[in-house]
C-alpha cells in the first residue's frame, strides 16, 4: 500500500481563473482604468466650458486649460517645488517606518514597554500637527529637519498601531507548534510574528504614505514665506498672494497627483509583498 | 509475554483552567510504543486538554505527566483540528519550519521536507502556497511537517473533522499506512466513533463534567485495514460495543 493523493482532493484545490486578456490586460482591468477615466475627461469638459461660457476670470476660477498651461510654463519652479516636498514625505516615511517597525517589535517583546509608551504615541497622534508646527519650526534650526519631523509626527502612528496589532495577531495553534518545537523567541519573531505583522504593517504603510505629504505640505504652510523653505504649499501661499490663481492651481494639481502616485506605489508594495498568500492581494477566484 | 514499554503515561492527572473550570480529573493513561490509541468523547470532555498535556503544551494541575527519555525536540508531533499552516510559506517551507527551528542546514531540510511531502502524496506540491491547496491537501501538508522530524508520538487533535466523507476516509487509510510504514505512535482524538474503531486499537472512552476516563476498549482487527475492514460485521460490531459505551459514559 502507499500513499497518494485522490483524485477528488486535487481536484478542489482552488484553480486560478484566466479571463481572456486584450492588449495584457482583463476586461476587468480595462473597465476599472476606463470608468473613472471617462468621468474625469467630462468633469474636465464641463469645468471648462462653464468658465468659457460665463466668462469667469482667471483670477477667480481658471480653466483645466489655463491651469495646464500654467503648470507647463511654470515647471522649472514648480519642479523644484515638487522635489522638495518629495524628499520631505519620503525622508518622514522611512524614518516612521523604520521607527514604527523598531518600536512596535520592542512592545511584542515587552508587555511592560507597551503600556509604558503607547499612550505618549496616542498623545502624538492626537496633537494636531498645525498647533506643535510652529513650536518645532522655532525649536529647530533647519527648517527642512522641523518639516520632516512634522511630517513625521503624522506619519508615524498609523505604522506603529497597526504593526504593533500585526506582531500580537499570530495564529494560536501556530504559536503552539512553535512552543512545541521549543522555538526561540526571535524564531518565534522571525518566523511568526513578523510574517503575520506584514499585511498590517503595510496596510499602515499605505495610510502613512498620503499622511506623510499631508503632514509636509501643513508644516510647509505653517513654516510659510519665513524660512527657506519652497514646497509646494509655498508655491500655492505665494500664489495666492499674488493673486496668480492658475498657478495655484497647477501647484495643488501637483500635490494631488503626488498623493495619487504615492498611493500607487505603496499599494504596488503592498501587493508584491503579499500576492502569494494574503486574502488582500489574491485574484479573482472561479 | 511482557507489555511493550510506554511512551507517554499520565498518573492522576486534574487540570483546572485559570478560569476555574475543572477540564480533566483523575486520569490515569499509559500509551504503549506503536500502539494507535483513539480518545472518544462528547465535547467538554477533555480529550483535546488531554492531548495538550501529553505535548508539554499545558501542565497539568497536579499528578505527573511523563515522556519516555525525558521527550527531546521533535519527539512529539502534533496535527492539529485546522491545518495550521503558515500561509506566507510554500508547503516545501511549511514543512521545513520544525527542522529549521532545530537548526538544521537548509539543504538537509529542503531534501528531507520534500521526502516528507512525497510520503503524504504530495510530491509536485513542493512550491504550492496552502491557498493554492485543497483542504485535504492541507491537512496532508500539516501530516507532513508533523512527521518530517520522525518522531516517537504523532498527537493529531480531530485532524479529519472539517473534511468532507471521501477525503476523510483516503487520509484514513493514508494514515494507517504511514503508521505502519514508520512505526510511530499514535494518538488520535475524535468524536466519530467510526473513525476511532476504523483506525484504533485501543479506544479510550471519556466523559465531561469533569472530564474523566470512563472505559479502554480494545479493537482487536489485524491491520492491514481497508474497505474490507469497514464492511466487515466484526468492525459494525465493534462500532456497536463502543457506541454504546459512548452512550453510558454520556449517559451517566
Amino acid at each position: 500500500m502507499s500513499v497518494s493523493l485522490s483524485a477528488n482532493e486535487a481536484a478542489e484545490a482552488p484553480v486560478e481563473h484566466q479571463a481572456k486578456r486584450y492588449a495584457g490586460l482583463t476586461a476587468e482591468t480595462w473597465f476599472r482604468i476606463l470608468a473613472p477615466t471617462v468621468i474625469g475627461v467630462l468633469a474636465l469638459l464641463g469645468w471648462e466650458a462653464v468658465v468659457r461660457i460665463n466668462e469667469i476670470p482667471p483670477y477667480l476660477l481658471p480653466g483645466p486649460v489655463s491651469v495646464f498651461q500654467t503648470l507647463i510654463r511654470e515647471w522649472p519652479s514648480l519642479s523644484v517645488s515638487l522635489l522638495i516636498t518629495l524628499q520631505i514625505t519620503f525622508a518622514a516615511l522611512f524614518v516612521a517606518a523604520a521607527l514604527g517597525l523598531l518600536l512596535s517589535v520592542l512592545f511584542a517583546q515587552s508587555r511592560i514597554i507597551e503600556m509604558s509608551l503607547f499612550p505618549y504615541a496616542v498623545i502624538l497622534q492626537v496633537t494636531p500637527v498645525v498647533a506643535i508646527a510652529p513650536l518645532i519650526i522655532i525649536w529647530v534650526d533647519d527648517i527642512r529637519i522641523a518639516l520632516l519631523i512634522c511630517a513625521w509626527i503624522v506619519a508615524f502612528f498609523p505604522i506603529l498601531s497597526n504593526t504593533t496589532l500585526g506582531l500580537n495577531s499570530a495564529d494560536h495553534n501556530l504559536t503552539d507548534l512553535f512552543r512545541l518545537y521549543r522555538a526561540s523567541r526571535w524564531q518565534v519573531l522571525r518566523y511568526l510574528r513578523l510574517p503575520t505583522a506584514m499585511p498590517y504593517f503595510l496596510a499602515g504603510l499605505r495610510i502613512s504614505g498620503g499622511l506623510a505629504l499631508i503632514g509636509a505640505i501643513v508644516a510647509e504652510f505653517v513654516a510659510g514665506t519665513g524660512g527657506r523653505a519652497s514646497g509646494l504649499a509655498y508655491r500655492i501661499l505665494e500664489a495666492g498672494y499674488q493673486l496668480q490663481i492658475p498657478k495655484m492651481f497647477a501647484a495643488l494639481v501637483l500635490v494631488s497627483l503626488t498623493g495619487i502616485a504615492i498611493f500607487l506605489a505603496m499599494s504596488l508594495i503592498s501587493h508584491l509583498c503579499l500576492r502569494h498568500w494574503h486574502e488582500s492581494a489574491m485574484k479573482e477566484r472561479r | 509475554m511482557t507489555p511493550p514499554p510506554a511512551v507517554v503515561s499520565l498518573e492522576g492527572v486534574t487540570k483546572r483552567y485559570a478560569n476555574g473550570t475543572l477540564a480533566v480529573r483523575g486520569v490515569d493513561l499509559t500509551v504503549a510504543r506503536g500502539d494507535f490509541v483513539s480518545l472518544l468523547g462528547p465535547s467538554g470532555c477533555g480529550k483535546s486538554t488531554v492531548l495538550r498535556m501529553m505535548a508539554g503544551l499545558i501542565p497539568p494541575s497536579s499528578g505527573r505527566v511523563e515522556m519516555a527519555g525525558g521527550g527531546e525536540t521533535g519527539d512529539i508531533g502534533f496535527v492539529f483540528q485546522e491545518p495550521t499552516l503558515a500561509p506566507w510559506s510554500t508547503a516545501l517551507k511549511n514543512v521545513m519550519l520544525p527542522l529549521r527551528l532545530a537548526g538544521m542546514a537548509r539543504a538537509e531540510a529542503e531534501r528531507r521536507a520534500a521526502a516528507a511531502l512525497a510520503s503524504v502524496g504530495l510530491a509536485g506540491f513542493e512550491k504550492s502556497y496552502p491557498r493554492g491547496l485543497s483542504g485535504g491537501m492541507r491537512m496532508r501538508v500539516s501530516i507532513a511537517r508533523a512527521l518530517v522530524t520522525k518522531p516517537r508520538l504523532l498527537l493529531m487533535d480531530e485532524p479529519f473533522a472539517a473534511l468532507d466523507e471521501i477525503t476523510r476516509h483516503r487520509l484514513n487509510n493514508d494514515l494507517l499506512t504511514l503508521w505502519q510504514a514508520e512505526r510511530f505512535t499514535a494518538v488520535f482524538v475524535t468524536h466519530s466513533v467510526f473513525e476511532s474503531v476504523y483506525l484504533s486499537r485501543r479506544i479510550v472512552v471519556m466523559a465531561a463534567r469533569p472530564g474523566r476516563v470512563v472505559e479502554d476498549l480494545a479493537v482487536d482487527a489485524p491491520y492491514p485495514r481497508g474497505e474490507v475492514f469497514r464492511t466487515s460485521a466484526d468492525y459494525a460490531a465493534h462500532c456497536r460495543d463502543i457506541s454504546a459505551a459512548l452512550s453510558r459514559a454520556m449517559g451517566e
